[in-house]
């Protein structure tokens, strides 16, 4: 199963449209998609507007890729699961989210390997296809870097970082 | 509950839904040893952090000011309940209402910019950052002797 998520907060129609048309073209009959509120239904992939938080998790778990936007929450739950991921900024300028920081953490997290990207929906088709041929995937641990952790625990328990 | 007495430190960890949450789940070893109250969005979200306190507050984007107004309502009523001695927040405007509020009742407070502000923080984290007392940024590009400062990452 491929497993697409737009995230929770807004919809991503470039996104969803062009897996939708992928799926089709390809004959894929094994994407579920995460679509969000008001945005426009694919007419060939399954899909629902919501997930909640367990059955998100859920569907992560048993998929074999992800196809998301590049919100952390989908990034940080796919490398926890070691999936392989293919991310597609949102745009500030299509107003899509309220700026391109995603468009940042897409190229960061690419170039050290830890997502697949497709910067938009033309490059996607392509990228896909390289996705399920060469499914690569990093594992991260349950928890924030050492460092990170004791800085936060040394404020709370000594009142300094 | 990983040993906390009714003298450890009284913690409450606050952030919106979908990454932030993610982020903050990731925080967890941090605050062992507290008593720590979780605050998001959605009820199934508690099903992340079974055995502690959890409360829900309605969600909203910085473009709805009715939205936001309720918001900040139900996470005042959140901080005047838990009176935490500690607040930590990853994002983004329930953390920005946590932190200012429960600093004027003496609490102290810590905001993480998330990790998907590579090249500038984020608007909120602008705003609330110097009314932290640990700011912190994911990359250390971002870092200034003044704050936000770096200390590692969730990733």
């Amino acid at each position: 199963m491929i497993f697409v998520t737009v995230g929770a907060q807004m919809p991503f129609d470039r996104l969803v449209l062009a897996v939708d048309l992928w799926a089709r073209g390809r004959g894929r009959h094994d994407v579920y998609a995460q679509i969000g509120d008001a945005g426009a239904t694919p007419t060939h992939i399954a899909w629902t507007r919501f997930l909640e938080p367990p059955e998100f998790e859920r569907r992560v778990r048993e998929c074999h890729a992800i196809v998301a936007h590049a919100g952390m929450g989908s990034i940080l739950t796919a490398l926890e699961h070691e999936k392989p991921i293919l991310v597609m900024p949102r745009r500030g300028a299509l107003r899509e989210t309220r700026n391109d920081h995603q468009v940042d953490t897409a190229e960061r997290l690419a170039a050290t390997g830890k997502v697949h990207v497709a910067m938009d929906e033309h490059a996607l088709p392509h990228a896909l296809d390289d996705l399920l041929a060469h499914p690569t995937a990093q594992r991260i641990g349950p928890h924030a870097s050492h460092d990170l952790i004791t800085a936060v625990r040394g404020f709370i328990t000594k009142g300094n970082a | 509950m990983s040993g906390a007495t009714p003298k450890s430190p009284r913690v409450l960890a606050i952030s919106s839904g979908g990454g932030h949450w993610v982020q903050l789940l990731r925080l967890r070893p941090a605050f062992e040893g507290c008593r720590v109250t979780y605050a998001s969005v959605r009820r199934s979200q508690a099903s992340s952090v079974p055995g502690h306190r959890f409360h829900t507050f309605p969600d909203a984007t910085r473009w709805s000011k009715v939205g936001l107004v309720r918001m900040a309502v139900k996470v005042a009523w959140i901080v005047v309940r838990e009176r935490p001695d500690v607040v930590i927040s990853t994002g983004a405007a329930p953390g920005y209402f946590a932190i200012r509020l429960a600093r004027l009742l003496g609490a102290r407070t810590i905001w993480l910019d998330s990790v998907a502000n590579v090249r500038e923080l984020s608007m909120t984290g602008r705003a609330v950052g110097k009314h932290a007392h640990l700011w912190l940024t994911q990359w250390p590009e971002l870092a200034r002797p003044e704050g936000p400062h770096y200390h590692g990452s969730v990733l």
